[in-house]
């Protein structure tokens, strides 16, 4: 029997639908939406994201309300990672619509003349997105404006496991957009296995590495093209740094992508570090005190997201060779669900801390002998989402860009390649495939249709049956672009 | 199977096929092979398929070569980092955009164009730095074998493989590890490609088929028109192409005129006797024969027939048929014909074909033969397909500035020129940043001041920008 969708197993979150789901009524329905045209517009596609727009700023309240109530997030961190992105993003979306839309001209060979080509891009029909628990709010509107943006009717399957943010979308998004050609299912892993036994046009899926498989198995089933953005262990190299000032931002910046992410919950938080031994202690000092001036007021982390998190987290620390790495942190509180800032230093590399992703306030610095040896280590692990490098010295830039693979490479700084629209966001490897973000959201719904437009004036009488050799030597001219020796050949072969 | 994956796998580790200098020898290298070995080549194709040789050098040859050439000439551009601009949120930093090779890719070709489905999509993955395994259809053996004995002589052996085989070692294949697979083939197959590639979490590219249809209007220039029209349907290994017109829909009223155009050309074509012609190929194997004869010897069908169903089993040939209005559930009909049969649709009114062809699954290709500029027009917006020709069929496969792939039932990812380069690549973004423009406000404990000034950053306000750089809000120690 197939492994269900239960993401670890929890208890599906109190029931929020409240009628029996007909997955195939609705995706019928949808597609008879689509296929009246109303979702091709133009007008339709940017009313939709002005209609986001004003949920996002209408609702904002609300919005930072629920988020805290499903994790813990205090409102600063809510804005800078799901709120305000996405007002930015929908934006920029919408300033760029027209011109992604429209045809692009290509090259048509001379031969071929007259002759117009171009690359039309179109809708590909109706798309289901599943979105993650972690950003509940961006990783589901990021793509569904994406998917409006390129003309798409849409299912949305928020993940249970935010089910305020979930609840929330279910009521407002039929508010603020067209509630014929957008949908919100909610539901456990039930409802997301009974999503999947459908065709779609597309299917984009936020979430682990086990689900992302029985995603892409029951895509296959109806030749599904799917877009899988999984997670991984994102490395953060840190170079000996000069100076208390660029140490001082370095370890802002990394506090900030780790503790300050949804309490190190998120797919592009730094997982783990590695650090020359000379430079480490002098880096987990100043990580502490930082630390304890960001972390002075309440509410500065957001919370783990429920019990079976804490639980696997808290097993991470059980581990009496790990529990004997603690430099810092680890206390934990069972009726919070609150993990302290933990690091660690040299845990063994075989514990589970090590191999599996973290995605927690835990955080392992490996030391290493010379900074370079970390190429190496990050060359022998699963191509993660990000790969991070606090340094100046460009050759170790290089090296980092040209011998690791990664989704992305962030220098100086950690997560905030996130918010630029101008670079593709996806993974590679374990880590994923398919990319959006700015223009790639659009064009991750969107098929690029070829269209060619010959006229019937000119006619190569060497392109038709019965065939002959002096055909063959005129096609050998137009083959290798020998203009004046064809139209010689033409000049002979004429009728 | 897994010997094989982990030499390439060590290979790949190694550098091998990262530098320019490398790809570019290995594309020097098969155009090369292509030159010296035409006869060769020629040879195998028309032992697998009867091609003829014009066929072979059309359709296979020559657009191989043109393609390599195409790719060495632009591999140094596609390879340099794409700047772009980063913004103000992440002020200051550069952006870029690297292409790398995926790794250890896998290519699954077919036996229709066994030489250029091949060569092709290799291109592709040399061009973008990845090692590579073709495995060539077991369909088209003598091919297969040609590609088996002459790569490792012309290209790096320890980086571009070949395996051949059926079933079994195809299976053996899909168990492995991939980087990326690239299936050329039917949806039946790509399904359990995909399924396979899902077990490893494999990006798959798929160029599958469909019913390409042919909606003729009756305003042409009609002979030029039904030219195009044949040579691109039994000119194109007998109608066993992916972008062949499937079927033809137009007008009741034109269609006397249509099929009279088509018995011309097809005897200029052909001949009396095109069972004798050397012009036309022979259906590949016994299985598809009788797929096919059986398609037209339903009693439903076979009283269709206007022109053609001649068919020399021995030879296994069959003579270019064409037929005008099959019942709709006939097996003819409903599945991708793939042989040498043209049913012709017809309506009342041209505008009603587009009507019928969008209530079938997207294909491959779809055509259109107009004047009519409005109907043009329509066409461009309303029909989904992988690419669209109008007044002609097939030759933008030959176009390497279009992307060529399908949409839907046809397939997903596309390829040819830059587009095999992008299909056989990872984007990877790079940000590089300073230890300048450090913003407070990004920290927390979040104060209102701190979350006002946020607010002004990510909107993109330079104001806020500037005070975020000045260090405000004030750290209070």
């Amino acid at each position: 029997m197939a492994p269900g969708l239960g993401a670890m197993g929890e208890k599906p979150a109190a029931a929020t639908t409240t009628k029996h789901l007909c997955v195939g009524s609705m995706a019928s329905g949808l597609r008879e939406v689509y296929e009246s045209g109303r979702t091709k517009d133009m007008e339709w596609r940017q009313s939709q994201l002005r209609g986001l727009i004003r949920l996002l700023t209408d609702k904002e309240e609300e919005i930072f309300d629920v988020l805290h109530e499903d994790l813990g997030k205090h409102r600063g961190e809510s804005f800078r990672d799901e709120l305000g992105i996405l007002v930015k993003s929908v934006k920029y979306t919408l300033q760029n619509l027209k011109k992604w839309a429209a045809p692009e001209k290509a090259e048509a060979p001379l031969v071929a003349f007259p002759a117009t080509a171009m690359v039309v891009p179109e809708p590909l029909g109706v798309v289901l997105i599943f979105s993650c628990w972690n950003l509940p709010l961006g990783l589901a509107l990021e793509p569904l404006s994406g998917a409006l943006a390129a003309g798409n009717a849409i299912v949305l399957k928020p993940s249970e496991l935010a089910p305020s943010t979930a609840a929330f979308l279910a009521a407002n998004l039929p508010k603020y957009l067209d509630s014929r050609a957008v949908k919100v299912v909610l539901g456990g892993p039930n409802v997301g296995e009974e999503l999947m036994e459908h065709r779609w046009d597309k299917v984009l899926f936020t979430g682990s590495e086990r689900v992302g498989r029985i995603i892409m198995t029951k895509a296959a089933k109806h030749l599904t093209p799917v877009a899988l953005e999984l997670g991984s262990k994102c490395s953060c190299i840190v170079d000996w740094l000069d100076g208390e000032r660029d140490r001082q931002v370095a370890v802002n910046r990394i506090i900030g992508a780790k503790w300050s992410t949804c309490a190190g919950q998120a797919c592009i938080a730094i997982d783990h570090i590695l650090v020359e031994e000379k430079f480490a202690p002098i880096l987990v000092e100043l990580m502490k005190s930082t630390l304890k001036r960001f972390m002075a007021k309440p509410g500065g982390m957001a919370r783990i997201l429920n019990e079976k998190h804490f639980q696997r987290l808290s097993a991470y620390l059980e581990d009496t060779k790990v529990a004997a790495s603690v430099v810092h942190g680890g206390c934990i509180d069972p009726k919070t669900l609150t993990i302290e800032p933990t690091i660690l230093l040299n845990p063994p590399v075989d514990s589970d801390v090590m191999t599996e992703e973290i995605f927690g306030p835990i955080l392992p610095i490996i030391t290493v002998k010379k900074i370079e040896d970390s190429i190496a280590f990050l060359k022998s692990k699963p191509k993660p989402l990000a790969i991070y490098a606090f340094t100046t010295n460009e050759s170790l830039k290089r090296r980092i860009v040209e011998e690791t693979s990664s989704g992305s490479v962030t220098f100086n700084d950690a997560v905030v390649q996130y918010a630029l629209e101008s670079v593709p966001f996806g993974g590679v490897g374990h880590s994923g495939f398919g990319q959006y973000h700015g223009k790639y959201s659009f064009e991750l719904f969107s098929n690029k249709k070829a269209v060619f437009k010959r006229s019937f004036l000119i006619e190569f009488m060497f392109r038709y049956p019965p065939w002959d050799d002096s055909k063959i030597g005129t096609l050998r001219h137009v083959f290798s672009y020998s203009y004046i020796l064809l139209f010689l050949t033409l000049l002979g072969l004429r009728r | 199977m897994a010997g094989v994956v982990g030499e390439l796998r060590a290979s790949f580790k190694a550098g091998r096929t990262r530098p320019a200098e490398w790809r570019a020898a290995q594309l020097r290298g098969l155009i090369r092979m292509i030159e010296e070995r035409e006869e060769d080549i020629s040879d195998a194709l028309h032992a697998d398929l009867a091609k003829p040789r014009m066929e072979s050098y059309l359709h296979e040859i020559s657009l191989a070569k043109t393609n390599c050439t195409f790719a060495l000439k632009g591999l140094k551009n596609w390879m340099k980092p794409d700047k772009v601009p980063a913004g103000v949120a992440t002020f200051p930093s550069t952006a870029q955009i690297v292409s790398e090779p995926l790794g250890c890719v896998l290519v699954i070709s077919a036996w229709n164009y066994p030489f250029l489905l091949s060569i092709d999509p290799v291109i592709g993955a040399i061009a973008a730095g990845n090692a590579v395994v073709l495995k060539p259809s077991e369909i088209a053996p003598a091919t297969s074998a040609l590609f088996a004995k002459l790569l490792p002589v012309y290209v790096d052996n320890s980086c571009i493989k070949v395996v051949e085989g059926g079933v079994p070692e195809t299976t053996e294949l899909l168990d492995q590890k991939w980087d990326k697979i690239f299936y050329t083939g039917n949806g039946n197959i790509g399904r359990i490609v995909m399924a396979a590639a899902a077990k490893h979490l494999t990006p798959v590219a798929l160029e599958l088929g469909g019913k390409c249809p042919a909606i003729v209007d009756s305003d042409v220039d009609l002979h030029v028109a039904v030219k195009r029209l044949a040579v691109g349907k039994w000119g194109c290994n007998n109608g066993q192409t992916c972008i062949a017109p499937d079927y033809v829909v137009t007008t009741k009223s034109f269609a006397p005129e249509l099929v009279d155009s088509l018995k011309r050309v097809l005897e200029r074509f052909y001949g009396q006797d095109p069972l004798q012609s050397e012009d036309l190929s022979r259906i590949v194997n016994s299985n598809h024969f009788y797929r096919l004869t059986n398609l037209i010897d339903d009693k439903k069908v076979s009283q269709k027939i206007v022109h053609g169903g001649q068919r020399d089993e021995e030879q296994l040939k069959i003579a270019p048929t064409v037929l005008v209005d099959v019942p709709l559930d006939t097996a003819l009909m409903t599945g991708e014909i793939f042989g040498p049969f043209l049913p012709i649709v017809t309506v009342d009114k041209i505008e009603d074909s587009i009507e019928f062809v969008n209530a079938r699954s997207k294909p491959l290709a779809a055509y259109l033969f107009t004047k009519n500029k409005k109907l043009q027009a329509e066409f461009v917006s309303n029909v989904p397909a992988g690419g669209l020709l109008v007044n002609d069929v097939v030759l933008h496969v030959a176009n390497p500035h279009l992307p060529f792939g399908g949409v839907g039932e046809s397939g997903t990812g596309s390829y040819h020129g830059k587009f095999s380069f992008e299909c056989f690549s990872h984007k990877k973004a790079v940000l590089i940043r300073g230890f300048g423009g450090e913003a407070a406000a990004r920290y927390p404990p979040y104060t209102p001041e701190k979350q006002s000034i946020l607010r002004g950053l990510i909107d993109g306000s330079f104001f806020a920008l500037i005070l975020a750089l000045l260090g405000f809000p004030r750290e209070k120690r």
